[in-house]
């Protein structure tokens, strides 16, 4: 049995993000994390490990840039990482992303009492497909939005969140699942981790070790092989900012409830 | 490779997927609905449903009010209850077999499992959690005019990768709504997209239509191997979820709460009720146990466009506003004058929520008893 889990780097949307004038987004001007969904998905496969002693490999696709966030994860417990890095995965839309992705773990091995867990989204585009894409193309079952899960034997059982309630939902293993903020606490890297980490593999997956993989095609690779293309990007509008009331005792409310009523706003 | 999917000429129609659960229409459906008649008419093509449960033929016609032409109905004991295996398969069966050329569903947690399973079956694109659709250019080219900061007069927007008039442009918002993109599929059908719940507007019901819809049962294929995955039990939430979505009024209540979190809620509920509206919360009220998740708005939380929002206590982060900066109008009440939130409020009162509040709520009182 083994856990594996997609975790991808991302820029840092909540400190200052910088837009080119072009529209695209000044990523050099940013901070890159773990993406946050993703140190749940971390944390569901270590606490699993720490259960049952299974092995951990966490696999990322980007540029060469995310070793350090790798050697994170390996001090975090994670017992081994994949960089799916090559320049012919650049440009891949959701799609290109999880058919590549799809070809790296199915080259590693998948086993009839394997997990794959993703996060729900990334924060950089929140589109929240790679992983029932990945699934999709290893034609393995899903489980999307994971609350809570508990397993037993090749069985788990989840907790299916819904936005008026759940779903408990059975699947067998080998299985997907993706996992939302609420289902642990992600833990840090200790001390012992912070050494052990340098001892453990790091694999580099390149376009050579993954390009006679069926799912590798010219048609559904990279820029080119995405489905979708971007037609324009833009910053929203800035709204004007409006009218600072002055003061902030019961003059001061009259007058807003008053503009409010005679506006027929409220 | 070729795909069946590249043959584009193929496809035709806008097809939207109506979500159902416990056998009743999700609201997003109506609003999807609505906003496919807009997408049909700009081709000129019909607006279809696709609609699978277990015996939901009593609620496919109402969907002829919003302006479908056709709903194709899927029944089967399979689909009663949602599973991604079971769906999936249908609907690209179907999609197989009538080939629609734009298909979007709502961005709720069961479209958001379904669309990108489908899209990766059929080998098309998915354009997630949209705002904003448009075929036509002209309305496209006026959304950027008012909803961005882009020069259109200035801008160049043909090209010679595709035909710019006749393909679905997907607007939605990056990186945290830092970005808004616009993505297009220009080489394969159906052009998919989910659409993000409450953002479409519902048109008003039409009583004829509801008479003219055309029901239709094609037959399909599904059997108990099919699913891979055993649904054990629905659980709806015991106690109402706050409708944030359709409320006119939100109070929405942040951080700034901290010193008296009770007395703090209990005056949001008490200007919301003189209001007629609900009450909201940032991320930060939630994560602090405060108030349960399904109040939280924002990039995470809900997207709503009421028509007033008050924000109590709530400095203004980004991913905040990106899902209220909609709002018609928005009231800020913060003690800290530098607070973003100011930035987008059409009225703003610096001052403490505990005393602004209780005044607001007697001064809004008074000018109704006036007014
Ligand atoms: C990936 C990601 C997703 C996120 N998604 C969301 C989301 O969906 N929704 C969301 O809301 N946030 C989200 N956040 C969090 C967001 O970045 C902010 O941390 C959060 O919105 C802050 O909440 P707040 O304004 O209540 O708290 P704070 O930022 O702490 O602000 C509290 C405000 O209250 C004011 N205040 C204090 N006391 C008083 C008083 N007595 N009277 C008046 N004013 C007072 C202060 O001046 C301050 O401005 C997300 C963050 C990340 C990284
Ligand atoms: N480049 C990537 N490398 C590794 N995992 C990824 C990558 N992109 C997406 N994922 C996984 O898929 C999930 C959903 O991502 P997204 O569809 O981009 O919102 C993430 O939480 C990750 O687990």
């Amino acid at each position: 049995m083994k856990i594996m889990v997609t975790v991808k780097q991302v820029p840092d949307t909540s400190g200052k993000v910088a837009v080119n004038e072009d529209g695209t987004l000044n990523r050099a001007s940013m901070q890159t994390i773990i993406n946050p969904d993703d140190l749940n998905a971390v944390e569901e496969a270590l606490s699993l490990k720490d259960e049952y002693g299974c092995k951990v490999v966490a696999f990322t696709m980007g540029p060469m840039q995310a070793e350090p966030m790798l050697r994170e994860l390996l001090a975090m417990g994670v017992d081994e990482t994949v960089l799916i890095s090559a320049r012919q995965f650049g440009g891949s839309d959701t799609y290109a992303t999880s058919q590549i992705i799809a070809a790296a773990i199915d080259t590693y091995g998948v086993d009839d009492d394997d997990i794959i867990i993703a996060g729900r989204q990334a924060i950089d585009g929140d589109t929240a497909q790679v992983g029932p894409q990945i699934a999709e193309k290893l034609h393995l079952p899903q489980v999307t939005y994971a609350g809570e899960v508990k397993k037993d034997g090749n069985v788990l059982t989840i907790k299916r969140m819904l936005e008026d309630g759940y779903m408990t939902v059975k699947v067998h293993t080998p299985c997907m699942i993706t996992c939302i903020k609420e289902l642990n606490e992600p833990r840090y890297m200790n001390v012992r981790g912070t050494i052990e980490c340098w001892d453990k593999p790091l694999t580099i997956m390149d376009y050579d070790a993954l390009k006679d993989h069926e799912l590798i095609d010219a048609t559904t690779i990279g820029l080119k092989g995405s489905p979708t293309n971007i037609y324009k990007s833009f910053a929203p509008p800035v709204k004007e900012p409006g009218m600072m009331l002055e003061g902030s005792g019961k003059e001061t409310t009259d007058k807003l409830a008053h503009m409010l009523t005679s506006k027929h706003i409220i | 490779m070729a795909y069946n999917s590249a043959d584009i000429a193929a496809f035709k129609n806008v097809w939207v997927f109506c979500e159902q659960r416990q056998g009743k229409m999700m609201p997003t459906t109506f609003e999807l609905i609505s906003e496919g008649r807009k997408l049909a008419d700009e081709l000129g093509v019909e607006l279809c449903g696709i609609l699978l449960g277990d015996d939901v033929d009593g609620i496919a016609a109402e969907l002829g009010g919003y302006g479908a032409d056709r709903v194709y109905v899927y029944n089967s004991p399979l689909l009663k209850d949602y599973t991604t295996d079971a769906y999936t398969k249908v609907i690209v069966d179907a999609v197989e077999e009538f080939k629609p050329e734009i298909m979007i569903y709502g961005a709720s947690h069961i479209g958001r499992d379904l669309a990108p399973r489908c899209a990766a079956r059929l080998h098309t694109g998915l354009c997630a959690d949209c705002t904003h659709l448009d075929v036509d250019l002209n309305g496209y080219v006026e959304f950027l005019r008012t909803g961005s900061n882009v020069d259109v007069d200035n801008t160049n927007f043909e090209t010679k990768m595709f035909d710019v008039n006749t393909n679905l442009k997907m607007t939605r918002p990056a990186f945290g709504g830092h970005l808004m993109a616009t993505i297009v599929c220009p080489r394969f059908r159906p052009a998919m997209a989910t659409v993000r719940p409450g953002v479409m507007k519902r048109r008003p019901f039409d009583e004829e239509g509801v008479k003219k819809i055309e029901i239709v049962h094609p037959d399909f294929e599904l059997s108990a191997e099919d699913v891979k995955t055993e649904v054990v039990e629905v659980v709806k939430a015991a106690k109402k979820l706050v409708d944030l979505i359709g409320a006119e009024y939100i109070v929405s209540v942040g951080r700034g709460i901290a010193k008296d979190v009770d007395g703090g809620i209990a005056l949001a509920e008490e200007l919301a009720d003189v209001l007629g509206g609900v009450v909201g919360s940032s991320r930060a009220v939630v994560d602090a146990g405060w108030m349960t998740a399904d109040h939280q708005v924002g990039q995470t939380g809900k997207t709503v466009h009421p028509k007033v929002y008050i924000a109590l206590g709530i400095s203004g982060a980004i991913q905040h506003k990106a899902g209220m900066q909609e709002s018609e109008y928005i009231i800020a009440v913060n003690k800290d004058e530098n607070a973003p939130m100011f930035e987008i409020a059409d009225y703003g009162i610096v001052g403490d929520l505990f005393k602004v509040v209780p005044l607001l709520i007697e001064s809004i009182k008074e000018a109704k008893a006036e007014a």
